[in-house]
């Protein structure tokens, strides 16, 4: 807070004249000697790969061919459409990925608003919050596993000690894998969730709240009327990119299930891996990766541009 | 009345948040006592939450199974790298992205937001053949090089966040007392810096340490490995006896990033605030 603060404070007390003197430093060699080091590695390993891996789509490239790689136009994408099991994979994609992103808003809000109060115990809410961010995602995954685990696991205790059953083997079963997956997406996305709309929550002006509450708004209207407009740019963006990460996430479900059973896990991410990686179809699941940062796209551009005009309604 | 209410709402509240605390804890609660249990309890059809006979043979077991210490060294050696480079060529970059409006810092910041976006399916692949004419499949360096380009996005924005909170007058001062620019930039604005440096480079070593997805495709060899990798190969068919040794090992390998996380905990969430108001 005191860095957000000190940041709008230099900018507002910052003379004009500055800009000036810096324009005429800043033109010489100095400037790309400080960019420059950042610069290639940018252009070497994130902007020249993600173009290669664009042309890729358009190609046969193989792992360990020995023929040269030749364009074949949009064969790829032909296949794709065609593929079955990669819809279906992708439709599974989806599921989850709004499977994980809403309870994790849900949840995290709820925390947000609970530690924002003035609770007791909020530290330690707060120490917790930090385990699922810090871990390793391939701990997270084994953690759960033990959790899972039909024989040895607390799940399964515990459903046994309150005698509601014997419990299942939860990662196995048809229909429970996908569920007991997201829970565990939903467990560790979280916490980073929760802190972003805490910080949201804490620029929200503590007077607009008073005034409220003294003209007897009701929590619920208070929360509508003050609270959710200071949060909603925060909110917005950490959905958005909530969607992005969560369809994207390969390391935890890797670890839980594998993709397992029968497909029934099987996110785009684990699909395209092994297309290019078990099968070395490299121009394949090239083309794989552009359909999904193409649907992701859209899908975005439409919640957005439906929550920024729903948001000029009010 | 309105006492009364208000009562039963933070009573509510305590419920609420007593839930949370339930939810955020008990899995890596679990993860503690199973690996401090001996095989005898853990193959019982009833476990309980504190291990009877307490134990250390599990971490033995682990250490015994999988080339861990080899695989701590790498990650040791691919995180503390990737840290170091990473803050090294971001400082500089971040300061000139915070303190000139030019084109290059615009095309700059929009990378930093498009490349959240991007499924590494599509970078994972390119980058495979790129390294390999490189020769640096299956070596630490090729997968250093991408950890640094993977954690630089944030470090630049949590970077050029710091550096807008250092006042531009401390340097205008410090320019109309004589001294150059490199003058100016190594004597007043790096040290005002430092403490967002070493957040940032912690941050960047946390990623990496933390990074499966690029080493399970640019590693093969097992002496190569990183913990994450070798973790897993702990997995399969894992049977009452294996538990032990798998909670042993996940354990220890979260403890680095747990420390440090606590560490600088309130500077990440500075750090992201800083550069949100601007941005």
């Amino acid at each position: 807070m005191t860095l957000a603060s000190a940041t709008v404070e230099s900018g507002r007390h910052g003379p004009p004249g500055g800009a000036r003197t810096d324009g005429r430093l800043d033109r010489g060699a100095g400037t790309w000697f400080l960019v420059l080091p950042a610069l290639i590695p940018i252009l070497v390993l994130s902007v020249g790969p993600l173009l290669y891996g664009v042309a890729l789509a358009f190609t046969d490239a193989q792992s360990g061919r020995t023929r040269a790689t030749q364009w074949t136009g949009t064969l790829n994408f032909q296949d794709l459409l065609h593929d079955g099991l990669f819809w279906e994979s992708f439709r599974i994609g989806l599921v989850w990925a709004v499977g994980v992103t809403v309870p994790q808003f849900v949840l995290a809000l709820g925390l947000a608003l609970l530690l924002n109060e003035n609770l007791r115990m909020r530290w330690l809410a707060r120490a917790l919050a930090i385990i699922p961010w810090a871990m390793p995602e391939v701990v997270v995954g084994i953690m759960w596993r033990l959790v899972y685990n039909p024989d040895a696991g607390i799940l399964n205790e515990t459903i046994r000690d309150l005698g509601l059953g014997e419990g299942r083997d939860w990662l196995t079963g048809l229909a429970t894998a996908l569920p007991a997956v997201i829970v565990v997406g939903v467990w560790s996305g979280m916490p980073q969730t929760t802190v972003a709309l805490l910080a949201g929550l804490q620029n929200t002006p503590h007077e607009l709240h008073e005034a409220a509450a003294l003209d007897g708004a009701g929590a619920w209207r208070r929360f509508r009327t003050v609270t959710w407009p200071a949060i909603r740019p925060v909110a917005l963006s950490i959905t958005a990119l909530n969607f992005i990460w969560n369809f994207n996430s390969f390391a935890l479900v890797y670890v839980l299930t594998n993709g397992g059973p029968g497909g029934r896990t099987r996110l785009p991410m684990l699909f395209a891996y092994e297309e290019a990686f078990r099968y070395g179809q490299f121009g394949y699941a090239a083309a794989m990766g552009c359909v999904m940062v193409a649907v992701i796209s859209v899908i975005l551009a439409v919640y957005l541009a439906g929550r920024l005009r729903g948001g000029d309604d009010r | 009345m309105s006492m009364r209410t208000k009562r039963s709402v933070r009573a509510g509240q305590y419920v609420a948040l007593l839930c949370y605390l339930v939810f955020l804890a008990f899995p890596f609660l679990w993860l503690i006592s199973t690996a401090f249990k001996p095989a005898p309890e853990l193959g019982s059809l009833h476990p309980t939450w504190i291990p009877r006979h307490p134990t250390l043979d599990n971490f033995r077991q682990a250490f015994d199974e999988q080339p861990l210490l080899r695989a701590t060294a790498n990650s040791l050696i691919a995180a503390l790298s990737a840290g170091l480079i990473a803050v090294l060529i971001a400082t500089p970059m971040a300061y000139v992205m915070a303190r000139h409006r030019t084109r290059l810092a615009t095309a700059a910041t929009g990378w930093v937001v498009v490349s959240q976006a991007f499924p590494f399916v599509l970078l994972i692949i390119p980058l495979f053949l790129v390294l390999k004419n490189l020769h640096l499949i299956n070596t630490l360096w090729g997968l250093i090089m991408v950890y640094v380009v993977w954690a630089l996005p944030f470090a630049l924005w949590m970077l050029v966040g710091y550096v807008r909170a250092v006042p531009r007058e401390l340097e205008e001062a410090a320019a109309v007392d004589g001294a150059g620019r490199l003058r100016t930039l190594v004597s007043v604005t790096a040290p005002l810096l430092a403490p967002g440096i070493v957040a940032t480079a912690l941050f960047a070593f946390i990623t990496a340490w933390n990074e499966f997805f690029f080493a399970l495709v640019l590693l093969k060899t097992p002496e190569k490995q990183t913990l994450p990798v070798v973790l897993t190969h702990f997995l399969g068919a894992e049977g009452a006896s294996d538990l032990g040794p798998l909670a042993a090992a996940a354990f220890l390998a979260t403890l680095p990033s747990l420390v440090l996380s606590a560490v600088i905990q309130r500077r990440i969430t500075g750090g992201m605030l800083a550069g949100a108001v601007k941005n």
